[in-house]
């Protein structure tokens, strides 16, 4: 059969994601979160829990 | 044939669950302090972003880029200002690497917010990029 390697290929690989997802700095969160900060920080959002200032542009 | 198909729904699995815990923790004691004094302190930093005074670093700090731009009067306070706001976003890096259990991430955490305070300033707003400050 020709699809037995094809199979072992990515099952290998999705092992090897399973182990390396929690090791390796997790770089989307990361984005995901900085961008939450920058959000509240630069008062982006005018949905953010924080009270704006009475400042509508 | 079996069990290699039960492997790859078990990896499936743990890879989908690892997904699933995408977020990094923001959330804590340490790093709420830090956000609520930047938030707090980009009103007064704001006016100075937009002349040009202050720029945004590449490794993810402010910096005071043209101190003329500041009328002498205020130059002290501005400076004040920027190493106040430099020493809470040290902490904010340092914190959330930690609050995720790797305090080896800082310089990835920080890397990844220098890159996004960058992309997303405002325009007219000066970021350093090779080296150079560029005007957004």
């Amino acid at each position: 059969m020709n699809r037995l390697p094809s199979v072992m290929i990515v099952g290998t690989a999705l092992l090897a994601g399973c182990v390396t997802i929690n090791i390796y700095f997790p770089a989307a969160a990361a984005e995901k979160a900085a961008d939450r900060i920058i959000d509240e920080v630069w008062q982006l959002k005018k949905d953010s829990q924080t009270p704006a200032e009475g400042k509508q542009p | 044939m079996k069990t290699l198909r039960n492997l790859l729904l078990l990896c499936v699995f743990a890879a989908s669950a690892a997904w699933a815990q995408g977020n990094l923790e923001i959330d804590t004691p340490a790093i709420s302090q830090v956000r609520g004094a930047m938030q707090a302190r980009h009103a007064q930093l704001a006016p100075h972003y937009a002349s040009g005074a202050v720029g945004l670093t590449a490794d993810g700090r402010v910096e005071l880029r043209d101190a003329a731009a500041v009328p002498l009067a205020q130059r002290q306070a501005v400076q004040a200002l920027v190493a106040q706001e430099n020493g809470d976003r040290d902490a904010l890096y340092r914190e959330i690497a930690r609050a995720n259990g790797h305090p080896e991430w800082e310089a990835e955490v920080r890397s990844t917010f220098a890159q996004r305070w960058i992309e997303r300033a405002q325009g007219g707003w000066y970021v350093q990029s090779g080296g150079k400050w560029i005007r957004k």
